[in-house]
């Protein structure tokens, strides 16, 4: 069997409109037009399989893969149900979804497949296959939108989604059924008064549009925070299918985009959006995080592990009685520097290690010998539920490990000459870190970058790698 | 007319997990029990009920969520499957409930008159959302008074808790006014959890009770704080507290029950009864009752 692919990709609203009253304005009956073209295009392309990513079906325990084979009933949308019923009948491919629910799981993904006779089929899907697929030709298979999932976890998905498709050779379509601002109207309005709820939307909708219309998806996918920040309601699921389409693409800048309609849909923005793979746009990869293959997120949460107290062997992993990798003893060899008054390391490596008149220090952080605690508070709880921390407390914490590390080398902070820092969040912690680093080491006066990173072995916000005088 | 009155207020959560553990004939999956300190709560609110006249239930769910406006079902009758999409390993319920339209219309012209955005749903083919139906079940098992079922605005997460809190007042008010209007006798019920941070994990067995604990020692700091003020008639530090509670707690309060309820109950200065408190996949839930019928107006 040839080897399958991604052979198209489109974005697409999600509100009932275009599906029951394209008529009642002119901007909808558009969104509707560019439905039936997107349909055209993806009967053409010769397509066997119709994947949907829909915004409008949250789940909570890892994600769901539709594999009803035959999935029929009537959608009545929460909120615009005087708009009408939708009835639908589906044609899943239900040995896709479960191929695909086994490919989640060997990358370490939570996931499971959902076939019952009456399961609420989410409006995007609904929108979405009723348009796209109206004679059931393709068959289909939906995903949900996990309410906690994080880019890493995202990425995983559409990977565990490629390797089923190019094991099984389909000639595949991605499609994220999806607003893009999506603050509507919070008052009954007039079918024929609609429009993008504000300008701000409309011209940060139009900046996405510009993108894609390039086929520079996975800018917009790095920009998926920002424009949640930007214009998106905080509903239950985030601006998160862009990561998922552009990692479907291989997060790729180069392909060929064409927007075939953008209209209001009760003020959010709907548009419907063509991305072919050809390569074309005005750039090549630029992937700005971890390529992660394998998600390592949340397992085994629901287990209570004990403390132990037990002696640990040299260079053997101990027991951590917080949260995050466990720990180690550091290791031994010619110049290594190793001390008690230092955080044990979360790998085998030493505090630090002398050559010449130079002592280098791996990578310190704020977390406290002995105790492990994190002064500051962690970033994060063991569920991965955020929490507040205080970043110059951290900030002053990795300061005194270092200068720590450095007495027990014989040196101390004064000797310092070059730092390399790398903060989790830039935009929240800079300042802060930045005002301890002043009144601290910017008195000594080493050189020094600062990195941003999307995250540290342990909860911790900040880490800093040390040279400096013996 | 004689006024109406509102009976009792109930704290009313709704995870899918306690219809579940229940085994009811309606609901298709089976379990070997589960969540029974909750369940049992309930069984206690019954208990104390179970002497009081009603006429009506009134519930807001937090999972019927609408952003354009609040809505009341209007139709007298609905019947269908409600399949959790969350959870449809554990919720695909067959459900057959009567509405008090008149009541849903004449809470919903108060509310307009208050200034609210409101919408009657008469669509027929609407399916109820699975969070009215597990408080209506685990609330009144016989399914036989009938209810005003609302919806959750969403205007926390378009405006801010503090805006919400201000228009579920209203809407409390508004709901309030209409029941002693109307002559007729209620329980209202907030259908919704205290913190709410999911594990995003499930055991093997659902019904495991030893894989099920709070999230975070965090959350159950919040949970006993917010119980201790209903316990102790504080509901004014509940309103005070309630965006920090929100946004820390990840509360359900977010979709507007909470305040509603409270602000229906005109901000209960007595002690309420907490008939149970446990944990349903980290989320932490609180079965409490305010006892309106032993509060007089003016003794309150």
């Amino acid at each position: 069997m040839s080897s399958g692919e991604l052979i198209d990709s489109f974005v697409v609203p999600v509100h009932p409109h275009t599906v029951l009253a394209p008529e009642k304005n002119e901007g909808w009956g558009r969104l509707r037009q560019a439905y039936d073209l997107a349909a055209k295009r993806i009967e053409e392309s010769g397509a066997d399989l119709l994947i949907i990513y829909s915004t409008t079906w949250p789940s909570i325990i890892g994600h769901q893969i539709q594999a009803d084979p035959n999935p029929e009933w009537v959608m009545v949308d929460h909120d615009f149900h005087d708009l009408g019923s939708i009835n639908y009948s589906f044609n899943i491919d239900a040995d896709f979804a479960h191929a695909w629910n086994k490919s989640n799981k060997e990358r370490g993904l939570q996931s499971r497949t959902v076939a019952y006779k009456g399961f609420p089929i989410d409006v995007g899907s609904v929108v979405a296959l009723t348009l796209l697929n109206p004679d059931n030709k393709i068959p289909a298979v939906i995903v949900s939108s996990n309410v906690y999932s994080n880019r890493s976890e995202t990425t995983v998905l559409a990977k565990a989604c490629l390797d089923v498709i190019k094991s099984t050779g389909r000639k595949a379509v991605a499609v994220t059924a999806m607003s893009l601002s999506n603050r509507m109207f919070t008052e009954n309005i007039d079918p024929k008064d609609d429009k993008i709820h504000s300008l701000k939307d409309d011209e940060w909708n139009r900046k996405i549009l510009e993108f894609l219309n390039e086929g520079r998806l996975e800018d917009v996918s790095q920009l998926s925070r920002t424009i949640h920040r930007q214009i998106r309601v905080q509903k239950v699921v985030t601006f998160k299918p862009m990561w998922w389409l552009s990692a479907m693409n291989e997060n790729r800048n180069n392909l060929t985009g064409e927007v075939l309609a953008y209209e209001a849909l009760n003020g959010a923005g709907g548009a419907v959006v063509h991305l072919n793979p050809t390569p074309s746009g005005v750039g090549d990869k630029e992937y700005d995080e971890d390529d992660v293959e394998v998600f390592a997120g949340e397992r085994g949460v629901l287990d209570t592990h004990l403390e132990s107290d037990e002696t640990n062997d040299h260079n053997q992993p101990s027991k951590n009685t917080n949260q995050g990798p466990e720990l180690w003893d550091p290791t031994e060899a010619e110049g290594s520097v190793n001390t008690d008054s230092a955080p044990k390391p979360v790998g085998a490596y030493p505090h630090a290690r002398k050559v010449g008149d130079l002592i280098y220090l791996s990578g310190v952080g704020p977390r406290q010998p002995g105790t492990n605690a994190i002064p500051g508070g962690p970033i994060h709880d063991s569920s991965g539920a955020p929490l507040e921390y205080d970043i110059k407390a951290q900030t002053q914490a990795v300061i005194d490990n270092i200068t720590r590390i450095l007495e027990e080398a014989g040196s101390s902070i004064n000797n310092v000459l070059d730092v390399t820092s790398f903060l989790i969040d830039m935009d929240r912690d800079f300042a802060g870190y930045n005002e301890v680093w002043a009144e601290t080491l910017g008195k000594v006066g080493p050189t020094r970058t600062t990195l941003a990173i999307r995250a540290l072995p342990t909860p911790i916000a900040v880490e800093m790698k040390v040279i400096a005088k013996a | 007319m004689t006024r109406g009155e509102i009976v009792a207020g109930c704290l009313a959560p709704h995870p899918p997990h306690l219809v579940y553990a229940e085994n009811p004939p309606q609901n298709e999956p089976t379990a070997e029990g589960g969540w029974e300190q909750l369940r049992w709560g309930y069984e206690r609110l019954r208990d104390s009920l179970s002497d009081i006249d009603y006429d009506v239930i009134v519930v807001l769910s937090p999972h019927w969520q609408t952003y354009v406006g609040t809505h009341f079902l209007g139709l007298p009758h609905f019947k269908n499957l409600s399949v959790d999409p969350v959870f449809p390993n554990l919720f695909r319920y067959n459900y057959d409930l009567n509405i008090d339209v008149d009541l849903s219309k004449q809470i919903c012209d108060k509310a307009k008159d208050a200034g609210l955005t409101v919408k009657m749903m008469n669509n027929p083919d609407f399916r109820i959302d699975y969070g009215t139906i597990t408080t209506g079940h685990m609330f009144n098992p016989k399914w036989d008074k009938p209810m005003v079922v609302i919806s959750s605005n969403r205007s926390s997460a378009y405006y801010s808790v503090d805006v919400m809190q201000e228009m579920m007042m209203e809407l409390g008010k508004a709901t309030r006014d209409a029941i002693l209007d109307s002559g007729k006798k209620a329980v209202v019920l907030a259908s919704n959890s205290l913190s709410h941070r999911h594990f995003t994990t499930e055991s093997e067995v659902p019904e495991d009770m030893s894989k099920e604990h709070i999230t975070s020692h965090a959350m159950h700091l919040w949970d006993m704080r917010m119980i201790e003020y209903m316990r102790t008639g504080q509901s004014q530090r509940i309103i005070d507290e309630m965006p920090e509670f929100t946004e820390q707690a990840i509360a359900e309060s977010d979709g507007g029950g909470f305040t509603w309820l409270l602000s229906t109950l005109d901000i209960p200065t007595y002690p309420a009864i907490l008939h149970g408190y446990g944990t349903i996949i980290g989320t932490g839930n609180a079965i409490v009752e305010w006892p309106v019928y032993k509060h007089k107006e003016g003794e309150k």
